[in-house]
């Protein structure tokens, strides 16, 4: 009886932890947009980066950081001094140099949750985007306006039309799309798209649908803001 | 007592003594060999060699089975390998390479043996050219997979001052790491024997193959970087001017034109059976006298030099082992071959009123195509090790309904039956069920027809091919292509279709850049060239374009280099059950995408070369990024 007593008490004092030994979490969020104008952009899920560097100690890595589908982004960190860069190559638009400097690095001292909204100057918006639902096809109407006239100024590749079951919906996660090539593209007002609706299994009665702008000799997409879109 | 005790002590104390004795204490290690051994004799210093051939690096090979059939020529039919078909693409890191320690070694090698006193000076000679050989190669593979790289042609050493900054090189640019293989092919050429028998050691064939290889690749990044600028660096890191193409595609059709015409040996076409599919297979297991291969990867059995391709691979029924049928080319791939008379068509499947096409045997469907595509594919109907596939999906009765089984060979009692009876092939298809040929094909290539391959214990020693002839006709077709002299490309292509039993010979005018892709694609498919040739002409991104394949878009647009291959699709072949009708008990065939395929590729701009470690960079900030990630 006494060696079972003993057994508990020791068991028991195994059973402690000691939580000194152990590192903090990080725990300061760093929020923010990509936006033109005020408005967020509307993106592909996870395919723009950005990336935070912490220069100063130890060797140098960036901390990933992915843009949603809405052109939001949110970061868990410890606080400290980083630098925020949208590599070259990144995102259908063209950072913009930050205040009083002539590169577009953004110094972020985080020492509190911290938003921020990056200003970008997409080469193309997608506006006015209306989409309607009757007998199994999803048809859109929408305007495109080009943002960058300048000698950076870029052609369209094509206009997509995209639905999917779920909300993420662009060219690698679609039920269906119709595509528009830029040749035909010739008034970028009022262009009106549709696509059928194929059989959904298992049945649901919504989709989910957005357009989607390929510029020429640019990677990401630009996209018009998701729409639910219920019928039956 | 005590002192009993004392005194014996004591008096071991005195009987103990040391010894100071040299020749005792001093002995030679017998588990390594010291410098002055190994290049005391030429055996020793060929070993240290073997060690470095060990470790030459191929991308695609039949030691990594995943590796050579990627970019959706086939489906994984592997349980845990079905993720990279729901995923979207590659990692910016896929394909690195930064092995500068195989560098320094082979760096080693050659200060040490320029300096051998015990080797005559033709064996110094060739080792010496044998370690520049697999340098030049691992700066072909580094500058194909990364870029330009830095260019470290001696062993550095580091003095102990604390600052090992001096050790720090910057990337080199893209052209530069080519002219240096360019270079170094031409010092050693002449120092290598020419023998067509010897296949695993470098020999003047292998030298002029390389630098073919490496002078196209060159060319066709100078040539076609100009459809991707994005995919530059103001250094030339990556990226080669346009300017250079012509003298890189002279050169890739020169040493290719000193191959063909024999300078390094009489190579030639395998051409030694009747039956023109067995023939094209028997081009990598034909060990003996084989005309075509150049340099190889070679292993043998029972010497713990062998690889477990087949076992992986082979024909899940009656295989040796309960495994198997891993790779299963796609219908996208198997499509892709042209019928005899130089047409591209897709399988017939249905007629145009959308009724399905009726086979009275299962494998006439596939009649009258290119014979590399049964050489390089087993077909449903086919036969390997003497056995015969057994792939068919299930029975599709009169009103169009199906019977099939979830089980290999499963059986169920067919309409108007008493007995059940087999409902599905032994080899699948079956959706999902893993080592059965779920897209209706196996592979054939690099499969080892000898007995015994097939079981773990024994394995193949089937070699690896990394050149052949076959190879150097299409370098040279290409680049003649490329400089207008589509005649001589013609020529060249003609040969080597000539061998796939096509009847018609192209013209001058048939030449174009997507018949030259197209004929890379079917002669070296699953040879580990895919990557390398979609990256070299900056079509990667518009074949692998992230976008879903539609099964009509699947049978559209067969000749172009660019057409999209972001899904493998699969050919299910179905049994009609429909007795006392004109049907029954012929074959129908069905185009399927497998419930596991859900992601479609994408390769983005930063997958053109690898990413380069942030490690890497930290320890060397002179390291430029790749661009685009």
């Amino acid at each position: 009886m006494k060696i079972l007593k003993y057994f508990v008490v020791l068991a028991g004092l195994l059973l402690v932890a000691c939580s000194k030994d152990n590192y903090v979490a990080p725990s300061i969020t760093l929020k923010g947009r990509i936006v033109y104008g005020g408005e967020p952009l509307n993106l592909e899920y996870s395919q723009v980066g950005m990336q935070l560097w912490e220069p100063g100690w130890g060797k140098l890595a960036p901390i990933d950081v992915t843009v949603s589908q809405e052109g939001t982004f949110s970061s868990l960190l410890f606080a400290g001094k980083y630098k925020l860069i949208i590599p070259k190559g990144q995102g259908p638009f063209m950072t913009k140099a930050q205040q009083g400097s002539s590169s577009d690095t953004l110094y972020v001292d985080l020492k509190d949750n911290q938003n921020i909204d990056i200003e970008v100057t997409p080469y193309y918006l997608i506006k006015n985007a209306k989409f309607a639902n009757e007998a199994g096809v999803v048809s859109t109407t929408f305007d495109l306006s080009k943002v960058i006239t300048d000698a950076n100024a870029k052609s369209i590749e094509r206009v997509s039309l995209y639905i999917n079951k779920t909300q993420f919906v662009a060219g690698s996660t679609n039920i269906a799309a119709t595509n528009l090539s830029g040749a035909n593209v010739t008034n970028l007002t009022g262009i009106k798209m549709s696509v059928n609706v194929p059989t959904i299994n298992p049945d649901q009665n919504y989709v989910y649908a957005r357009v989607g702008l390929k510029i020429a000799g640019v990677e990401d997409m630009i996209f018009s803001p998701i729409q639910k879109i219920q019928y039956k | 007592m005590k002192k009993t005790i004392y005194s014996i002590l004591l008096a071991s104390l005195g009987i103990c003594w040391s010894c100071n004795d040299d020749a005792f204490l001093d002995r030679k290690p017998t588990n390594i060999l010291t410098e002055q051994q190994v290049w005391s004799s030429p055996d020793q210093a060929l070993s240290v060699l073997g060690d470095l051939y060990n470790r030459y690096v191929d991308l695609g090979t039949v030691k990594n089975w995943t590796a050579i059939s990627d970019f959706n020529e086939a489906f994984w039919s592997e349980a845990g390998q079905y993720g990279n078909f729901q995923n979207t693409g590659w990692d910016y890191g896929a394909w690195g390479a930064w092995d500068y320690g195989y560098i320094r070694d082979l760096n080693l090698f050659i200060q040490k043996c320029n300096n051998a006193t015990a080797l005559d000076a033709a064996t110094k000679d060739r080792f010496l050219a044998e370690a520049r050989f697999l340098r030049a190669s691992y700066y072909f593979e580094l500058v194909k997979r990364m870029g330009g790289v830095p260019l470290i042609l001696e062993p550095l050493t580091y003095d102990f001052s604390g600052d090992p900054t001096y050790l720090r090189n910057p990337r080199a640019k893209e052209s530069e790491v080519y002219d240096f293989i360019l270079k170094e092919s031409d010092d050693i050429k002449d120092k290598l024997p020419s023998s067509t028998s010897e296949k695993s050691r470098a020999t003047k064939g292998a030298v002029l193959a390389m630098a073919s290889r490496a002078a196209l690749y060159a060319a066709s990044i100078a040539r076609y970087g100009t459809n991707t600028p994005v995919v530059t660096l103001s250094g030339g890191e990556v990226g080669i001017p346009s300017s250079l193409a012509t003298g890189y595609y002279n050169k890739a059709l020169g040493y290719a034109q000193d191959l063909i015409s024999g300078k390094a040996g009489a190579y030639s076409l395998y051409n030694k059976k009747p039956d023109l599919s067995e023939n094209f297979a028997s081009i990598f297991y034909d060990k003996a006298n084989n005309p075509e291969v150049i340099f190889v990867e070679d292993f043998k059995l029972q010497s713990g030099k062998t690889h477990n391709f087949t076992v992986v691979n082979q024909p899940r029924y009656g295989a040796e082992e309960e495994e198997g049928g891993r790779i299963n080319p796609s219908l996208n791939f198997v499509q892709a071959f042209e019928k005899l008379d130089n047409t591209y068509a897709p399988l017939p499947t249905t007629n145009s009123d959308g009724t399905p096409v009726y086979y009275s045997g299962i494998s006439d469907i596939f009649a009258d195509r290119d014979a590399r595509l049964a050489g390089t594919v087993i077909l449903p109907g086919s036969k390997f090790k003497g056995r015969a596939v057994d792939i068919w999906a299930g029975y599709q009765l009169a009103d169009g309904s199906i019977i099939s089984g979830t089980d290999r060979g499963a059986q169920k009692v067919l309409p108007g039956k008493t007995l059940a009876e087999q409902v599905v092939g032994f080899d699948g298809p079956i959706d999902g069920f893993e080592f059965t040929a779920q897209t209706g094909f196996y592979l054939r290539k690099y499969l080892d027809p000898a007995v015994g391959s097939g079981q773990r214990g024994v394995q193949s020693e089937m070699w690896f091919v990394r050149y052949r002839f076959g190879e150097v006709l299409l370098n040279a077709a290409e680049a003649a292509f490329e400089l207008g002299q589509k005649d001589l490309s013609a020529q060249y292509m003609n040969s080597l279709r000539a061998r796939a039993g096509l009847t018609k010979a192209l013209t001058a005018n048939d030449i174009n850049f997507d018949r030259i892709a197209h004929e890379r694609r079917v002669e070296l498919a699953f040879e580990g060239h895919t990557l390398y040739d979609m990256k070299r002409w900056r079509i990667a991104h518009l074949i692998q374009d992230g976008n879903s394949i539609s099964p009509t878009e699947l049978n559209s647009e067969l000749d172009k280099a660019t057409k999209r291959n972001t899904q493998p699709y699969s050919l299910w072949p179905y049994r009609i059950y429909a007795p006392n009708t004109a049907n029954h008990d012929k074959w129908i065939f069905k185009v399927v995408k497998l419930t596991r395929v859900t992601g479609a590729d994408r390769f983005l701009m930063g997958n053109y070369y690898s990413r380069i470690g942030d490690d890497i960079i930290s320890n060397n900030p002179k390291i430029v990024r790749n661009p685009n990630q």
